[in-house]
């Protein structure tokens, strides 16, 4: 297909996106904190939508990632992802776990938090400004942890 | 705290549309779509056209709201409750567990465990786990 298409079927995908979280009620930090309260089981206050809501996403991707994959390669691109890696690293880990602190903090992760600038949230200008700076530090670190992991192995060899 | 309302049927079909644009990203341009991803490539001294291609999907994500206040007449319901200093904590520390840990909600929660990977699963759990002891404490402890 022409790539005349390419962006405007990005631009259809972030759409659509935005608007399943909104649908989902995901743009509203209350509901998400209200979800990761597990204390509010015991008083009533527990929003379980969350879960729903990764149900939902799961179970289409799921098929439609299969679905797509018959196809042979993507519409604009030549091949699609290799399957994902089995191996696991600290880094994965610390990293989900320091993102799980901050999505706990403040009920915000990056899609709700970028749908949320287009509400004129200035929490959200706040939250994406401050997650835009915290993304550039740990690219920076990536590459020096990763500088340092080949000078070592290149003083071993 | 603002109590909101269990809404089953609302978050699943919202949920079955974010998958769809995973899967529409997928289809496209071979693209698994964490938005973390998308937004930290968004951070680079040199575009190109896969650059072009992450802008015009934040575009559409920035877009959404504003698509439904145009049909509706309406924003999406909202309570933000942290302040500017909190807010800013959390940012920093989701975009930089979001690099490190080379995923998001979307892209380990959604994506990853729909093709099944186990490092996504791994993740997820992670981010689940320290998500819920941070209400924890801030809600029931501090």
């Amino acid at each position: 297909m022409s790539p005349t298409f390419s962006l405007p079927a990005q631009f259809a995908a972030g759409l659509i996106f935005g608007l399943g979280l909104i649908l989902a009620g995901m743009a509203d930090p209350a509901k998400v904190l209200n979800f990761l309260d597990l204390g509010g089981i015991a008083t009533g206050q527990w929003d379980p939508s969350l879960a729903f809501v990764m149900v939902g996403a799961i179970g289409v991707a799921f098929l439609g990632f299969r679905l797509a994959a018959r196809r042979g390669r993507p519409v604009f691109a030549a091949a699609f992802p290799a399957p994902p890696a089995p191996r696991l690293e600290g880094r994965l880990l610390a990293g989900a776990a320091l993102f799980g602190i901050g999505w706990g903090l403040a009920g915000f992760c990056p899609g709700p938090a970028l749908v949320s600038l287009g509400t004129g949230s200035t929490g959200a200008v706040v939250f994406v400004a401050a997650m835009l700076l915290g993304m550039v530090g740990a690219t920076w670190l990536s590459g020096r942890l990763r500088a340092t992991r080949t000078q070592t192995e290149g003083a071993k060899a | 705290m603002t109590a909101t309302e269990f809404t089953p049927l609302a978050s699943t079909l919202g949920g079955a549309l974010i998958g769809l644009a995973g899967v529409m990203l997928f289809l496209s341009h071979g693209r698994i779509a964490g938005v973390s991803g998308i937004a930290s490539g968004l951070l680079t001294t040199r575009p190109d056209a896969a650059w072009s291609g992450r802008l015009a999907f934040v575009l559409g994500l920035v877009a959404a709201p504003l698509l439904l206040l145009a049909l509706t007449g309406a924003l999406p319901a909202q309570t933000i409750a942290a302040g500017p200093a909190l807010l800013a904590l959390a940012g920093l520390l989701v975009g930089f567990g979001a690099v490190l840990g080379n995923g998001c909600t979307s892209g380990h929660g959604v994506c990853g465990l729909a093709r099944l990977s186990p490092r996504s699963l791994a993740a997820t759990l992670a981010f689940m786990a320290t998500g819920f002891a941070t209400v924890f404490l801030m809600r029931h402890v501090l």
